[in-house]
């Protein structure tokens, strides 16, 4: 690869919207428009790939772009930390997207054109979210995300879905508006400018109590980090096609959240800043209680999505306590787990869709025996689930070892309780399911019921099983070769 | 060549009134479109040259007739009312092609011709009102603009759009009355109609005529707040809006109640200038508090509209309660937040309606229930309306965004966080009215009138897309826009202090 790295960066922006375009060029013939998914997801995976040598080597490729407004730029940069928030969503896509073809199709679903390209405008949105320079290129794609995903979840026109719809959008905008842009323009009429720089901007620039309320307004209005009580959204959005909820819900916007307040805290206010003025005990208690209740609420769904929603939303309060911590090595393993997450949550929703499309069932109640029929889908389940409890070998041990490093070192304790009674929750919630389906025998079907074909072994279609399969190795090879996160992490501390 | 560049002041007026004359003569529509589409045109181009000029050379004093100020007519260009120009007579250009098939649809027969007629010195007066230096002269053209929009109002087929059209002439002639006795205070005190010359006069006005002055600043606020329809004298716009002709609709959101506001910032600054013993008048304080309440109830009244005509024409009462808002706050960011949200909400509302326009033209409804499902059947129209809501909003990478940018930098350093809360809630709201739309439009099925709907022919359908591309071009390059206006700002502030 000889192209420049500011090149590959606008390229990597460019592509999904690109994508979008073509897309509705083929909606006649299904073939030809899903492989300019895969095409677009190939190539904005390779552009981001090849930025990654240049940023380990410390290169951190810009645009100055357009001046929107004095001191604020629709700009471009690629810092580590969104490299790797990048990486992971573009990577994650490629699969998705081969799931995305078995699933719609397997569900005969309406409205795939649209489908693929609200996906891909979403992607897009995404790859911009995570290189923007400062916070007003940020919020530009952070709503994009929003209004791209939100016919996703209206997808299928009924009821219920065009209520979740209402609400996701409502929420999502309502925080993003009335907290998050508050707050981005009161950090520009204090520091005057809203770049994102190693060590923040807002240093000696605002007081104890202010810095409070500026953190409140974005910790809260970045809804997409789904801290209770502003959580509601992402179980209603679970009416969604599932690889909506896999990619989107588990991934590009819900780590959009919290990959926005990691940035916030560590590039705006800057951790310094933010400990010497204590606001680590108000912010670790928020997240510990999303932690903690999310948990709880997750022990008593049935619906297996539901129950995953509120995993995501327990684990996307752990990235928070992370950075919650404030020092840099519980940051570290904040960043280190938005990558685990999004590998082991995506797995999980795979196996969830998997088990929806091949035995049509929805609840956790119905799963007993299912592993005899599904073995890869849930044995698949069973990697993602210990990577969710955080059970070494997989990725989400390592995130969570860092926290608690950090916990440890700043003697935070309320956090240690958190982790401590959190990875008991956790291992509650997911080992009986991973239990039933393996330990418990099928539910002997009735007469004439079609016996035959309860019995036999029916995995979903293959490019369902090809991706989960994918994702669920991906959780064991984090753990194993972690040297690339593990160096953006600690490149985004400075170390 | 020259000897034409000196006249551009008052060829800009000349122009559409010639026009209008000469389309009142023929009366026939094939000419009346035609000539309505040249002399908008070439109103543009003058409009653009004479930007050009005052960012060149500064403001141009043009005296007409020949006759010096105070004791002549003069045409005082300066930033703050190129940029108003420029803004009314481009969005009457873009709109124009628009007009053919959309008032051939919508007006009857014999009177198409008067359409036309009445449009050209509907934009003469709007043009002249901008333009003028002098008190008693815009007294003059808002009544031209106030006439023609009567008629154009009553040329709706609907016959509701009589008795709105009478409501209006009823409303618009309090506020021109109130106006011009404004006007005559001021006389009373300087002795002078140029505002120039009455801004000098008003600095050595003894104490006790300063009641004179504050009851001309009372009328003058009255009169014009009628015009611009601000809360609570709006009572006139919703059915003026709803039931005139789509394109006139399109027009008049655009223009007419910006140049109210423009007239209402140039007597401020005028006054203000002369005499700051007006600070006190805490003119500020309550054009802030009727601000805001119209930002929430015209909001909150829209959310219930059925009727998208009045549904827009009620979110418009809230969008001017932005830009009184920036006017009340009066700091650099805020007026500059007032001037760009001016031009901004002109053009993503001349769109919107359009786009009724054009719904109407196709299924003969703009009511709600109508328009379900029309969505997939007129997919670029109906994402102009989508772009042009989300820019009614303020979602950034739109124009609106901008504008609430600068308002809500402003509000900050006015009065803290209340006001910026103020300003991001209400917008809220109307992510429910053009939200519930939007759903509604897209993800419904079809209803009976739009399942044969189909995409508009090109001559509708570019001016909705040049409109609504404008919303997110200005939401990225803001060199014409916010730049312009923050000078004219600076300009006004300056002028004040």
């Amino acid at each position: 690869m000889s192209a420049r790295p500011e090149t590959l960066m606008l390229a990597a922006v460019v592509i999904p919207f690109a994508a979008a375009l073509a897309i509705p060029l083929f909606r006649r013939a299904p073939n030809p428009r899903e492989a300019v998914t895969l095409v677009a997801a190939a190539a904005l995976f390779l552009a981001v790939l090849s930025l990654l040598p240049s940023v380990l080597g410390g290169a951190r490729p810009e645009w100055a772009g357009v001046t929107v407004l004095p001191g604020v730029a629709f700009a471009f940069a690629v810092e580590p930390l969104g490299m790797l928030f990048a990486l992971v969503a573009s990577a994650l896509w490629i699969v998705n997207s081969i799931y995305s073809i078995g699933y719609m199709r397997a569900h005969d679903e309406p409205r795939q054109t649209g489908y693929y390209v609200c996906f891909a405008v979403a992607l897009g949105s995404t790859i911009g979210l995570a290189f923007a320079k400062n916070l007003f290129t940020l919020f530009l794609f952070y709503e994009a995300l929003t209004i791209s995903t939100y016919p996703l979840v209206a997808h299928h026109r009924d009821a219920e879905a065009m209520r979740s719809g209402r609400l996701y959008l409502l929420l999502l905008l309502g925080t993003s508006m009335v907290l998050f842009l508050p707050a981005i323009a009161a950090t520009y009429v204090l520091a005057g400018t809203t770049d994102f720089a190693a060590g923040g901007i807002l240093s000696g620039k605002a007081s104890g109590a202010l810095l409070t309320v500026l953190l409140l307004l974005f910790v809260f209005g970045i809804g997409k980090a789904a801290l209770m009580p502003l959580h509601f959204w992402l179980p209603a959005a679970m009416v969604a096609p599932t690889p909506v909820s896999a990619l989107l819900h588990a991934v590009a916007v819900v780590k959009a959240g919290v990959f926005t307040v990691v940035k916030v805290i560590v590039l705006i206010f800057g951790v310094e800043t933010l400990s010497a003025s204590g606001q680590s005990g108000w912010l670790t208690a928020v997240a510990g209680i999303t932690v903690v209740v999310a948990s709880l609420v997750a022990l008593k769904q049935d619906n297996l999505k539901r129950r995953l929603a509120y995993s995501t939303v327990s684990q996307l309060a752990y990235v928070v306590l992370g950075a919650a911590i404030l020092t840099p090595i519980s940051v570290i393993g904040a960043v280190m787990h938005i990558a685990a997450h999004a590998v082991g949550k995506i797995t999980l929703f795979f196996a969830a869709g998997s088990i929806q499309t091949a035995a049509h069932l929805t609840e956790v109640s119905q799963l007993d025996g299912i592993g005899r029929r599904m073995p890869w889908t849930m044995g698949a389940f069973a990697v993602g689930a210990l990577g969710m409890i955080g059970l070494p070998p997989t990725a989400g041990f390592l995130g969570k070892w860092f926290m608690l490093a950090g916990a440890m070192q700043t003697e935070n304790w309320l956090a240690v309780a958190v982790m401590v009674v959190s990875t008991v929750l956790n291992a509650g919630y997911f080992l009986p399911i991973v239990f039933r389906a393996f330990l418990r025998a099928p539910p002997t079907p009735e007469p004439g019921h079609g016996a035959a074909q309860e019995r036999a072994p029916a995995e979903a279609p293959w490019p369902i099983v090809a991706a989960l399969t994918a994702t669920a190795l991906g959780v064991l090879a984090l753990f194993f070769l972690p040297d690339v996160p593990l160096a953006l992490a600690r490149m985004t501390m400075g170390r | 060549m020259s000897s034409v560049q000196a006249h551009l002041p008052a060829l800009q007026v000349v122009l559409p009134l010639l026009g209008s004359l000469f389309a009142g003569f023929v009366r026939r529509e094939a000419t009346g479109f035609a000539l309505a589409l040249a002399v908008s045109w070439t109103a543009a181009v003058i409009s653009a040259v004479l930007l050009w000029q005052v960012l060149q050379g500064g403001p141009i004093s043009y005296h007409l007739g020949g006759w010096p100020p105070p004791w002549g007519i003069e045409y005082r260009i300066d930033l703050l009312n190129a940029f108003v120009l420029l803004l009314v007579a481009w969005v009457g250009a873009v709109t124009m092609p628009f007009a053919r098939r959309s008032v051939a649809f919508e007006v009857d027969e014999g009177r198409q011709g008067w359409f036309y007629c009445m449009y050209l010195l509907c934009l003469t007066g709007l043009l002249g009102i901008t333009v003028t230096g002098d008190a008693f002269n815009a007294f003059v053209f808002l009544e031209i603009s106030s006439l023609s929009t009567y008629v154009l109002i009553a040329l709706g087929r609907d016959r509701r759009a009589l008795l709105s059209a009478f409501q209006y002439l009823i409303m618009g002639t309090i506020g021109a009355t109130f106006y011009v006795i404004g006007v005559g205070f001021l006389y009373l005190v300087t002795g002078s109609l140029n505002m120039v010359d009455i801004a000098q006069r008003l600095g050595s006005v003894p104490l006790e005529q300063t009641r004179a002055v504050a009851v001309a600043v009372a009328f003058l606020t009255v009169g014009i707040s009628l015009k611009l329809a601000l809360f609570p004298l709006h009572v006139w716009l919703p059915n003026a809006y709803a039931y005139a002709p789509s394109l006139a609709t399109a027009f008049l959101a655009g223009t007419a109640t910006k140049v109210a506001v423009y007239l209402l910032v140039r007597f401020f600054a005028v006054i203000l200038a002369g005499s700051p013993a007006f600070g006190p008048l805490q003119l500020a304080d309550v054009l802030l508090v009727l601000s805001i309440a119209a930002m929430f109830v015209a909001s909150a009244i829209a959310v219930f509209e059925t009727n998208l005509k009045r549904m827009l024409a009620y979110s418009s009462l809230a969008q001017i309660g932005y830009i009184t808002l920036g006017i009340g706050i009066a700091n650099q960011a805020g007026l500059t937040g007032a001037i760009v949200h001016l031009f901004n909400h002109a053009i993503m509302k001349a769109a919107l309606f359009l786009v009724l326009g054009a719904v109407f033209y196709r299924i003969g409804s703009v009511k709600l229930h109508d328009l379900a499902g029309i969505g997939p059947k007129m997919p670029l129209t109906m994402a102009a309306f989508a772009v042009a809501g989300f820019a009614l909003i303020g979602t950034p990478g739109t124009s609106g965004f901008v504008s609430k940018w600068y308002l809500a930098v402003g509000a900050f350093g006015h009065s803290g966080w209340l006001l910026v809360l103020l300003i991001v809630a209400s917008s809220l709201i109307a992510v429910v009215y053009v939200g519930r739309v939007v759903e509604v439009v897209w993800f419904r099925p079809p209803s009976p009138l739009a399942e044969t709907a189909r995409e508009v022919p090109p001559s509708m359908l570019v001016p909705i897309l040049v409109l609504a591309g404008a919303t997110i071009w200005f939401g990225i390059d803001t060199r014409l826009t916010a730049d312009l206006a923050g000078k004219a700002a600076a300009m006004l502030l300056a002028a004040v202090r």
